[in-house]
């Protein structure tokens, strides 16, 4: 199980700000969630190297040349607030 | 038959012997969408103008005589975490909900290039999380089969619009079963392609080394067709692989006779409904009345796939879904006075219940002290089931499951408990997992509702899968299903 201290330490590191109510139904939930994956450790692993990918695929190079670039008018254009050629946010400090 | 109850191959038939125009066939397609829209809410948004321009460009291709391709002119829905460029992207989450992507992802563009005529952009679960599209910010999605029922998820919204002629075919995508499971509930085709085999550029990002887009059709020769179309190496996709793609349609009436085909023991045990069990043993025994070889197999861990996958794409989401800010698009809090605060409020409101608990549950698993535990364990157990699958695939041309446990269920019955909506995708995950690739088909109903076959096949033999599927389909005459609506 969960503590409610856990929770809150990791919608912080998520950058969530949970109600009162969501604090409360993700501990439940995680932790049952989380009881479940436990299932994994019936299962000795020591020698099985791990799988992040199923390609064997290794660093895929390109030549570095300049190609075509998007449009700063266009790439702006879903900014929620901007000044210029950038995107605008409140008060930083 | 209406133009919108047709498939692809038999409508590029028609617009080619000029039977009808491709703005008439669109024309048929919006007047069915204007019929039942209001009944399934397949669409976040129907895009007639954009449709009826495609149309309007295929039709003059056709009067100046010119050749046109097998999926010109073809009314198509597009799952709305594809960005369309100039058309709102919005993946049924209120984070994106004016978001209009400045270009198109690279199926899109080779769809376009092969003359879609895009009639909306299909609903889904948030993100692509869920399996009922209940998780949909904007409204659920019903299926055609039954409006007390979900049409499945993610791509709900794509395999009900197909299924209720709202668009001939669709584009999906599928994380853990997304394509597969909808396609099962909604009785049409629906296939995740191997990893690699399709370019994700462009889809909005969920577990990145699990996602795959692919087609929702109304037959396997349609799944060919638009496979053949979207499959490729590109340049904008560092995991998508360099082979040539073959002409899929080319093998599927070569039959099965001779195929050596496996039957997964653990895909028949617990928690797989009886009804669905009987009919599955049913399509078995048809595969090999067509001559192939049926026997059972194992895939051993296949019980430790869900909780692998519950860490591995969790943990991948959460990763990804750290870009939304509310900085560059998107939904944005406009009441807090410091940037901070500005990611936290527009994050918490942007996304909803079911995004929060998964991107919770991936920085819990990656969080200093756990990675080990969880995210490193679940990579092993990862290897332990793409070897399961070598094994298996070494023996045996192809695999044969259910797609689903059930048939689709009703609103409700699951949104009260994570668990129990997780273990919706048990039978399509590993395959995710393994990165192989996977079709289901139609092979009967049950009390009125579709089930689902799924053909597992070796690492780029989609080719194999399809064959075996259109040959069980035509035997068992379940191409183009329609429900009663």
């Amino acid at each position: 199980m969960l503590s409610r201290e856990q929770v809150e330490h990791v919608a912080l590191l998520a950058r969530l700000e949970l109600k009162e109510e969501e604090i409360e139904m993700y501990r439940q939930q995680l932790g049952k969630i989380l009881d479940y994956i436990e299932k994994l450790n019936e299962l000795d692993t020591t020698n099985v190297p791990p799988t992040a990918h199923v390609l064997p695929l290794k660093n895929v190079y390109r030549e570095d040349v300049v190609g075509e670039h998007m449009d700063p008018e266009k790439v702006l254009r879903n900014a929620p607030d901007r000044e210029e050629n950038y995107f605008k946010v409140p008060r930083i400090l | 038959m209406a133009l919108h109850e047709l498939t692809i191959a038999q409508l590029h038939e028609g617009l080619k012997k000029k039977e009808f125009s491709a703005t008439e066939l669109l024309t048929d397609v919006l007047q069915r969408i204007e019929q039942v829209e209001e009944k399934i809410k397949a669409f976040v948004t129907v895009t007639e103008d954009v449709a009826r321009e495609q149309a309007r460009r295929v039709d003059e291709k056709i009067a100046r005589g010119e050749e046109i391709g097998p999926l010109e002119g073809i009314p198509a829905a597009i799952k709305d975490n594809i960005c369309t460029e100039g058309v709102l992207t919005t993946c049924s989450s209120k984070m994106l909900h004016n978001f209009v992507p400045p270009y198109d992802a690279t199926v899109m563009r080779k769809l376009k290039a092969a003359g879609v005529v895009m009639v909306g952009k299909a609903n889904m679960d948030e993100f692509a999380m869920g399996s009922s599209t209940e998780n949909s910010r904007f409204f659920p999605t019903k299926n055609p089969w039954d409006m007390g029922r979900v049409p499945g998820g993610s791509s709900g919204g794509s395999a009900a619009a197909v299924a209720a002629g709202e668009a001939i075919y669709a584009l999906g995508s599928d994380t853990g079963g997304s394509i597969r499971q909808p396609a099962s509930f909604c009785g049409v085709v629906g296939m995740k392609p191997t990893y690699g085999r399709v370019s994700r550029y462009g889809l909005v990002a969920f577990a990145s080394s699990l996602d795959q887009i692919g087609p929702l059709t109304k037959d396997v020769r349609d799944c060919a067709l638009v496979l053949g179309a979207i499959a490729g190496h590109d340049p904008m996709d560092s995991t998508s692989v360099p082979h040539p793609v073959p002409d899929y349609t080319a093998s599927l009436e070569k039959g099965i006779k001779g195929m050596r085909i496996g039957i997964p023991r653990e895909y028949f045990g617990e928690g797989i409904d009886a009804g669905v069990k009987e009919a599955v043993k049913k399509a078995i025994a048809t595969l090999e009345d067509l001559g192939a070889t049926c026997e059972e197999t194992s895939l051993p861990h296949t019980d430790y796939a869900l909780p692998a996958y519950y860490i591995i794409a969790p943990a991948e989401a959460s990763s990804n879904l750290a870009r939304y800010d509310g900085v560059r698009y998107g939904y944005r809090d406009e009441t807090a006075e410091d940037v901070v605060t500005m990611f936290m409020r527009t994050r918490s409101e942007g996304f909803g219940t079911e995004v929060k608990r998964r991107i919770m549950l991936g920085t819990y698993t990656l969080s200093s002290g756990y990675y080990d535990a969880y995210y490193l364990k679940a990579l092993k157990v990862r290897t332990l089931i793409k070897q399961d699958f070598d094994r298996a695939l070494e023996k045996f041309d192809l695999l044969v499951t259910p797609t689903s446990p059930t048939v689709a269920f009703r609103f409700g019955e699951r949104a009260a408990d994570p668990l129990q909506m997780y273990l919706s995708d048990i039978c399509t995950i590993s395959v995710n997992l393994a990165g192989v690739p996977a079709i289901s088909v139609p092979c009967g109903l049950v009390d009125g509702l579709p089930v689902g076959l799924q053909f597992i096949g070796r690492p780029f033999a989609e080719e194999t899968i399809l064959q075996a599927a259109y040959a069980f389909e035509q035997a068992a005459g379940t191409a183009n299903l329609k429900p009663a609506l």
